[in-house]
């Protein structure tokens, strides 16, 4: 086969993947399968126990939270970025990416500096004599929340402001001197053309909090279970098995909710650009 | 009546307004981007701010529209003070130099956008946006997308949501710079019709002089922040007041003035002409056109004649561009427009060139 020259630009990236990504999930679909003989006993097993149905549920509901949350607070922190000065601009970048050089473990970590029955939270209530007993934060879904939409803020702060920035400001004068006042200005053309960008911050965050496993073990009970943890439970009891249909599932609710999402953005930005807001 | 009595704030208003700039200063720190601006321009007329950039052309636009707050003096837009105003308050229409059109919406929508801050109604919008499409020649495109237009059709679609909602005065900021020659000729052509169709005041701006003598009634030629000359572009051409407005506008031979106080002396042709008077010989220059200067045959009554040597001939079809140098080796440029019976000369001819002391200006030489 003649491959274009330009192809081979490719080459490394599509080694890498094939070897390491693409190689190692067609060996999972093979070990959710073959146990060692062809069996459909482990998809079987997470239909039938509705313990499994419920952690999937709660898979989507706490990374679609987590999602929504992240865009409701982000992208105002990204639109008062992209109004300042463009060194403060930098700076107030520079801020927001410290976080994101240290590792999730550790930041789950200091929540529990914070949230615990002598962490901050408590003592300041103590001392401004607003509980008379430590409050119970920990492990709860609540710090399981807080802790992901903190982690992953950052990512859909830079999202939303890339996409803010691509927008030329001098549509934004066309619109005030064509008789826009400021809000309308930005309801009827700024936010529709920060939409798409906005959208794909929303999924990357999604997506990242499907495969959340550090931050629900830390600090959330058992009621807090995601499926990365039941997947890492099964490892260590060595059901490879039954670890591997878990992967799949993950997998698989992934990419069906990424398309869904997406599908659904459109249709609201297609709602919203024909109507304004 | 127009349809702008429907829905600007209640009130019947002007279709047509002047406006003026009086003592207009923009500073950015120690910066002077404006200087003491000071223009009135009549209703209906057709101004353009022309100036190499950093002239302040495209701040006093800015200003104007609101984007900009002058330092000091005041702007009227008819009789009303608009320097107070936020942008959308100021009733202007304007048309943007990468045309800004708003890329997430139909031709339609963007036509359609100022009258939907307007709250028109339904069916008059759709009235005014087909009729607005219709004069620029886009009624089939309502439904395409900005990104699916040529330069020239965006560009139309830009003047067309820039005047749909009947504004006074209409901003046009180097509104064809990014369009090819072709295209930009032909664009100067609909502006000048839609112009005399529409009769708004049009505030100009362009770097490009031969778009300004194209189009306007007047020119405000701009230098530093301030205005080198105003005037109609034959007066600008034909009578610049200085050595910068003689050399920005078109080409021009520029000869200084030697001598005392009788008759002037200029070197670079080693001759003298008549003094004019009130003009200080040492600040003063003389601009002669290159079209001005021709070939004579000697003796001709009234002419200022001189010698001179063909260094270079430039070839333009309809006209011919040579370059010659005067006996004492000062370079000089003339045109010849090929009329009946002439010939075309060869480099290196020696010659006798004149031209009418009438055509020789007095300029204000740049201080150097």
């Amino acid at each position: 086969m003649k491959l274009r020259p330009i192809l081979w630009l490719l080459l490394p990236a599509a080694v890498l993947l094939a070897g390491f990504i693409l190689a190692p999930s067609l060996d999972l679909f093979r070990a959710s399968l073959f146990d060692p003989d062809f069996t459909m006993q482990h998809f079987q097993r997470l239909v039938d126990r509705g313990v499994y149905l419920d952690v999937m549920w709660r898979t989507i509901r706490v990374s679609l939270i987590v999602a929504v949350l992240c865009t409701v607070i982000g992208y105002p922190v990204a639109f008062f970025i992209n109004l300042q000065p463009s060194r403060r601009q930098t700076l107030l970048l520079f801020l927001i990416l410290i976080p994101m050089w240290m590792s999730i473990l550790i930041r789950t970590y200091a929540w529990i500096v914070v949230l615990g029955r002598d962490g901050l939270v408590n003592q300041a209530l103590a001392a401004l004599g607003l509980a008379q007993e430590p409050v119970q934060m920990l492990f709860t879904s609540g710090a399981v929340l807080a802790a992901m939409v903190q982690i992953l803020l950052p990512i859909q702060i830079l999202t939303c402001y890339a996409a803010m920035t691509e927008i030329d400001f001098d549509l934004i004068r066309a619109a005030r001197v064509l008789g826009a006042r400021p809000r309308q200005a930005i309801a009827r053309v700024f936010v529709p053309l920060s939409l798409d960008g906005t959208l794909t911050g929303l999924v990357i965050v999604f997506m990242l909090s499907m495969g959340f496993f550090i931050t629900p073990a830390l600090l959330g009970g058992r009621q807090d279970t995601m499926i990365a943890n039941l997947i890492e439970f099964q490892v260590q009891r060595l059901n490879w098995s039954f670890a591997a249909a878990l992967g799949v599932v993950l997998l698989v609710l992934t990419v069906a909710m990424i398309v869904l999402l997406r599908g659904a953005g459109r249709l609201l930005a297609r709602r919203v650009l024909k109507g304004g807001l | 009546m127009t349809l702008m009595s429907y829905y600007v704030e209640g009130k019947n208003h002007m279709s047509v307004a002047g406006l003026s700039f009086r003592q207009v200063s923009k500073r950015y720190g120690r910066v002077t981007a404006l200087d003491k601006f000071d223009l009135s321009v009549e209703p209906g007329e057709f101004v353009t701010f022309l100036g190499p950039s950093g002239s302040g052309k495209t701040t006093a636009l800015n200003i104007l529209a609101g984007f900009a707050e002058a330092t000091e003096g005041d702007i009227l837009i008819g009789e009303r003070s608009v320097v107070k105003l936020p942008p959308e308050r100021r009733n202007v229409g304007m048309v943007f130099q990468s045309y800004s059109l708003f890329p997430h919406l139909t031709v339609f929508e963007n036509v359609a956008f100022p009258l939907r801050l307007r709250s028109v109604g339904a069916a008059q919008l759709t009235d005014k946006v087909r009729e607005v499409l219709r004069m620029v020649h886009l009624e089939d495109f309502a439904q395409r997308m900005p990104n699916e237009l040529s330069g020239g059709q965006r560009q139309r679609v830009a003047f067309a949501r820039a005047v749909i909602f009947d504004p006074p005065v209409l901003l046009m900021d180097e509104p064809l710079s990014a369009l090819d020659l072709k295209l930009r000729e032909q664009m100067q052509l609909e502006i000048k019709r839609y112009h005399a169709q529409i009769g708004c005041t049009i505030i100009f701006v362009t770097h490009d002089q031969g778009e300004a003598l194209a189009l306007s009634d007047r020119v405000a030629v701009m230098r530093e922040g301030r205005i080198a000359q105003v005037g109609t572009p034959q007066e600008i051409y034909d009578r610049p007041n200085s050595q910068y407005v003689a050399e920005f506008i078109g080409r021009t031979n520029l000869f200084r003035i030697g001598g005392g106080s009788g008759r002037w002396h200029i070197e670079e042709l080693g001759m003298e002409v008549a003094p004019v008077d009130g003009v200080d010989p040492q600040k003063t220059g003389l601009s002669v056109r290159p079209e001005k200067i021709h070939p004579v045959g000697g003796g001709e009554e009234g002419q200022v004649t001189f010698d001179a040597r063909l260094t270079q001939v430039i070839f333009q079809g309809d006209h011919v561009q040579y370059e010659a140098t005067s006996p004492n080796g000062a370079p000089l440029i003339f045109q010849d427009h090929r009329g009946p019976g002439t010939r075309l000369m060869q480099s290196g001819d020696q010659i006798r060139l004149g031209f009418d002391p009438g055509d020789a200006v007095p300029v204000a030489l740049d201080v150097a």
